[in-house]
């Protein structure tokens, strides 16, 4: 009962690479209508997480449910209702925008296939993009097809790993707007991860700090700073990627 | 199985060959390469020698076949390496696609790739040099179907050698095909072989193919029990490969290498 309140729920998640651990025992969950924040310095576990979130990275011990599915029993169900939008795996470039969306549409068996086209092209204002190939287009624009793509399935759970790096700050504003307008009007949750402060605090309803694969402090946005003695989240993040230790004995 | 994610598979080869002239030449330039060069060597063969056999059976008809093995094999590898200098993985196995519907669109895909390869030959070889298939009588058939089901064997074996030692690997599939075909018979008996390779011919589904080939074009009949073998070694290999795909697959998982799929990922 307690997992399908959420879209997302990890219990006990562990990740070890040889002498390395890489996720150390962490629990969290994504509401529905939420947008989460997971943060942290680089090799932190942030994507560790995620992929193990998405199912191409097999935890050595604990579980995750998406949508109260638990991944590793039934792992095409589960996943079938996530989808997904990194910077480091953009859609292949040889493909036209249009191309795109239907072989993951395909593959996420989405019905009335055209009519979704259509409406991610349009939410995402790709319409004069529609037969260009992926490759040739700008950042920005590559984003937003990423995210028409991200969003053709209507995911319950989006997970985004930096999805505004390399944005200018007007494009990053209009996707920041756009993973909101999801969250809040469908019944999808939203897991993120993202260097930029100013983002997640304008962004997320909920943070927590990974350190060495474990979850350090957890709360609002805008108040997690002043509970810990930080005047910005900025400097809350420098304290946890310099000096950790001194929030976990705080 | 999905088949419309198998289809999703399949349809990103579909558009990434329809929009490209450089991936259209290769399905069936080099084939084509092969017959005249073949077409025009058995001709002159035939008119210098009284061997008491035709040339163009002998050795374009075991071209023709060998080369259709190679365009299955290669339709899986192709499709397959489409996604790695694209770095598609990430994309397409955090969607529920399964490795069976995955493996299953690149053979969809090669069946359309291998059969235009297979016609363009069937045109120059019939047109030019009056090779028909049909000399072979009712057994052309088993023979296609095995070296389809060992070239589908190889090419997901080959697949799986990529994933598992990263995209530098490809180079270890191109020569595959060139160092099967000494042990395969493909233009000689093989009692003429050596015994320890001889040992290896038994086990390779070519072997009974182009050895049955032979007695036909001698007057004689296709062994059943050759293609028996044949057929069951080749329906064994294709068991092995999909295993060997799965368990890569569940490996690379494991380890994090699928995760982190790249140029530099692999530990090799």
């Amino acid at each position: 009962m307690e997992f399908n309140s959420h879209v997302l729920s990890v219990r006990d998640l562990r990740k070890v690479y040889g002498p390395t651990v890489a996720v150390d025992g962490i629990s969290f969950d994504v509401g529905r209508n939420e947008i989460v924040g997971l943060l942290g310095p680089n090799g932190a576990g942030k994507t560790t997480t995620i992929s193990m979130v998405l199912g191409i990275l097999q935890p050595n011990s604990g579980s995750i449910h998406i949508n109260g599915i638990d991944l590793a029993k039934n792992r095409t169900e589960a996943v079938g209702r996530t989808n997904f939008a990194a910077v480091y795996t953009p859609l292949p470039g040889n493909l036209t925008v249009v191309q795109n969306l239907r072989i993951f549409g395909l593959l996420y068996h989405v019905k009335n296939l055209d009519e979704h086209i259509e409406k991610m092209l349009e939410q995402f204002d790709l319409q004069k993009f529609r037969n260009t190939k992926t490759g040739v287009l700008s950042s920005g624009e590559q984003t937003r097809v990423s995210l028409a793509k991200a969003m053709i399935n209507s995911p319950s759970l989006l997970l985004l790993d930096e999805p505004t790096a390399s944005l200018d700050p007007s494009v990053a504003r209009e996707i920041r707007g756009d993973i909101r307008k999801f969250a809040k009007h469908g019944d999808g949750g939203v897991l993120w991860t993202s260097h930029n402060m100013y983002e997640v605090e304008e962004v997320c309803d909920r943070v927590f700090f990974l350190s060495h694969g474990r979850i350090l402090v957890e709360g609002n946005p805008k108040t997690l700073p002043g509970e810990h003695g930080k005047r910005t989240l900025e400097e809350l993040f420098i304290t946890v990627a310099r000096e950790p230790l001194t929030l976990e004995e705080g | 199985m999905n088949t419309s994610r198998m289809l999703a598979v399949t349809l990103r080869q579909v558009y990434l060959i329809r929009g490209s002239f450089p991936r259209v030449l290769p399905l069936f330039i080099w084939v084509a390469v092969d017959m005249v060069l073949w077409g025009f060597l058995t001709r002159f063969l035939n008119s210098i020698a009284n061997a008491g056999v035709n040339f163009i059976y002998m050795f374009l008809g075991a071209v023709l076949m060998w080369d259709f093995f190679i365009r299955v094999m290669q339709g899986v590898t192709m499709a397959f390496l489409e996604d790695v200098w694209s770095r598609n993985f990430l994309n397409f196995f955090a969607t529920p696609i399964t490795t069976m519907e995955y493996v299953g669109g690149l053979v969809l895909t090669s069946i359309g790739t291998s059969a235009i390869g297979l016609a363009v030959m069937l045109v120059l070889a019939t047109a030019i040099f009056g090779l028909t298939v049909f000399a072979y009588g009712a057994a052309i058939v088993p023979f296609l179907i095995e070296l389809f089901l060992f070239g589908i064997a190889l090419g997901v074996m080959s697949i799986a050698l990529v994933l598992r030692l990263g995209p530098a690997a490809e180079w270890f599939i191109w020569p595959i095909p060139g160092l099967l075909s000494p042990f395969a018979g493909v233009f000689y008996p093989i009692s003429i072989l050596p015994h320890w390779m001889q040992c290896v011919s038994y086990v390779l589904p070519p072997s009974y193919i182009f050895e049955s080939m032979r007695t036909i074009i001698q007057g004689g009949q296709a062994s059943p029990v050759h293609l028996a073998l044949g057929g069951a070694l080749a329906v064994a290999y294709v068991m092995i490969a999909f295993w060997l795909f799965h368990n890569t697959y569940r490996h690379a998982m494991r380890t994090g290498l699928l995760a982190r799929y790249s140029a530099e990922s692999s530990s090799y």
